[in-house]
């Protein structure tokens, strides 16, 4: 054992330096700008403090972020119910309909909502030219928007890990709630839906967690009362040019993602959905 | 020796009645339902929400086919007049050349490193789910922070807008989904072939090349496919990493929507949908070919 040890551990330094080089000293250099701007100052975080503007931000992303999450729940819990209980080919072609978006360019995704939701989008030509609206409505660069194409861009991260979860629910169990008198109502709450729970935890977890840090969808199709943590940051950095306030912002989005993830302890399971997805 | 391999001897002979126990319990599953029939609301439900998935990117297809100067749908008529801008633009030619250069070289990269860390993290030893945790965190940590972190020191180093700084980034994003895929698939390998082979006089290196790596190959090609796709379809870093001159299709995509809303991003989108579909197209094949080889 203690040989093998020695021949296989070099595999890792290839990967640990570039990590290393490329992930961990970068973000380093974030913290440490973050407080030494140039001498040691914590001014950073007391403007990120101080300042209702941010306050605001912070608000907009925990707000979008917990809405996305909820619809994303409603809709994507059935969707996988049905996706669970379905025939092999029906199933393989339902899959097909979530990964192949999954793995679509944000961008693009984005984009597709631009065009769908624009002032002379389908949407909207298709309800006036229906007769039920008189002028178009209003549902880009606003928080419907927003919250449109953040549902539709993290859906499958809600999809995937109830799915399964619910794979593997042993549906013997449900038939002996229901022998043992329960209906099927009852054999569903008491029975399917607690065994079921913590793929749903999993799904709502990295539904929120990836909202937190969202950049693309909100600013392409938010307006300006809905900035996000990241699109504050992104200004900071690109156009003021202010990486003290940057860095300080990133390193508060770092700490909350992070303090999550970790407080919950379900850090593997956003490697054991990755590992399903393909 | 002998008792493994009479074990082995036995799993094997086992193998056969496993599989017709599992086939029965999948074929009573499918028979019954759960929870019996399906409500209709809830088929319902879903297909609108499947739709809701699919919907967008189909719209985009036509869109791009449009003749109509500006977005709108259903289009007026069909031209190739976006797909005509984008191909005779200088812009557009050189965004797509860069984006397959560096999908290219991050996917060697990416798939190399990443397949080495996966064999090295296969077997437990002190401190391994540290370095799992640093080898898997850029799948969680929010991209924003990891472009500008990087933004930051290539701007020091003077490496904004070359082509080695974005594979190199490109890489840390591609890494975790190879390493995880790849550690996926050796999980399911068979270790008492390593061994046999390395009984009958095979060295470490000829171990891997000539048992290990054929039967993780299905895997290790899937991890390449998405290394590819992470790296061809990635935004965020490159808007802040790839400069002024030296863009990538997102990149040039995201200056083109965030400028003017020009129809040919529609094309372009339509580039990258087909892009991605046939690489997962590839993958499901490499997939089956796998199950149905074993």
């Amino acid at each position: 054992m203690t040989r093998s040890r020695w021949t296989t551990g070099w595999l890792l330094l290839p990967a640990l330096a570039w990590l290393g080089i490329l992930f961990v000293y970068p973000i380093g250099r974030l913290f440490y700008a973050s407080v030494f701007t140039p001498a040691f100052s914590l001014s950073s975080y007391g403007k990120l403090l101080g300042t209702s503007v941010y306050a605001k931000v912070f608000a907009n992303t925990f707000e979008i972020s917990a809405t996305v999450t909820l619809l994303a729940l409603v809709l994507g819990y059935p969707l996988a119910f049905v996706l669970a209980t379905a025939g092999p080919r029906t199933s393989r072609l339902m899959l097909g309909a979530i990964i192949v978006p999954l793995w679509t360019s944000v961008l693009v995704r984005t984009y597709a909502w631009m065009v769908l939701l624009g002032r002379r989008g389908l949407v909207n030509e298709g309800l006036q030219s229906l007769g039920l609206l008189d002028a178009p409505l209003p549902l880009l660069y606003n928080r419907l928007g927003v919250t449109i194409g953040m549902v539709h861009v993290l859906l499958p991260f809600m999809v995937l890990p109830i799915y399964s979860v619910m794979k593997g629910i042993d549906v013997d169990l449900l038939k002996a709630a229901q022998n043992l008198g329960a209906n099927r109502r009852q054999a569903f709450l008491r029975v399917y839906l607690p065994l079921s729970l913590s793929g749903l935890a999993t799904g709502c977890l990295l539904v929120f967690v990836t909202a937190l840090g969202f950049f693309v969808t909100p600013a392409l199709l938010g307006g300006r009362g809905d900035m996000m943590i990241a699109m504050l940051i992104d200004s900071q950095i690109s156009q003021l040019l202010d990486w003290g306030l940057g860095a300080a912002l990133a390193v508060v989005l770092f700490a909350i993602t992070a303090g999550i993830l970790l407080a919950v302890q379900r850090f593997t399971s956003a490697e054991r959905m990755w590992a399903r997805v393909p | 020796m002998g008792a493994r391999a009479v074990t082995e001897r036995a799993r094997a002979l086992n193998a056969p009645a496993r599989a017709a126990s599992d086939r029965a319990r999948a074929l009573r599953r499918e028979a019954a339902g759960p929870l019996g029939r399906r409500h209709p609301a809830l088929i319902a439900l879903a297909v609108a929400t499947l739709v809701f998935l699919v919907a967008p990117l189909a719209v985009v297809i036509p869109i791009s086919f449009s003749a109509a100067k500006y977005l709108t749908f259903p289009p007026p008529g069909w031209s190739l007049q976006w797909y005509e801008r984008y191909f005779g633009s200088r812009e557009w030619m050189s965004a797509t050349g860069r984006s397959f250069e560096v999908a290219v070289l991050t996917t060697l990269a990416a798939t190399a490193v990443g397949t080495a860390a996966a064999l090295a993290l296969r077997r437990p030893f002190r401190g391994r789910s540290l370095i799992r945790l640093i080898v898997l965190a850029p799948l969680v940590v929010p991209v924003i922070i990891m472009a500008i972190a990087i933004y930051g020191l290539y701007a020091q180093l003077k490496m904004v807008g070359t082509l080695h700084g974005l594979v190199l980034a490109h890489t840390v994003l591609a890494l975790p989904f190879v390493v995880v895929i790849v550690s996926a698939t050796l999980q399911g390998l068979d270790e008492t072939l390593e061994l046999a082979a390395q009984n009958l006089g095979a060295n470490r290196w000829q171990t891997f090349r000539l048992v290990t790596l054929p039967l993780i190959r299905p895997g290790v090609v899937s991890a390449a496919l998405l290394a590819f796709i992470t790296s061809f379809d990635e935004v965020v870093v490159a808007i802040f990493v790839s400069g002024t001159g030296a863009a990538t299709l997102p990149k040039q995509m995201w200056d083109g929507i965030r400028t003017e809303i020009d129809p040919t991003v529609a094309a372009v989108s339509t580039l990258l949908i087909g892009v991605t579909t046939l690489a997962l197209g590839l993958l499901a094949v490499v997939r089956r070919r796998a199950s149905e080889g074993s």
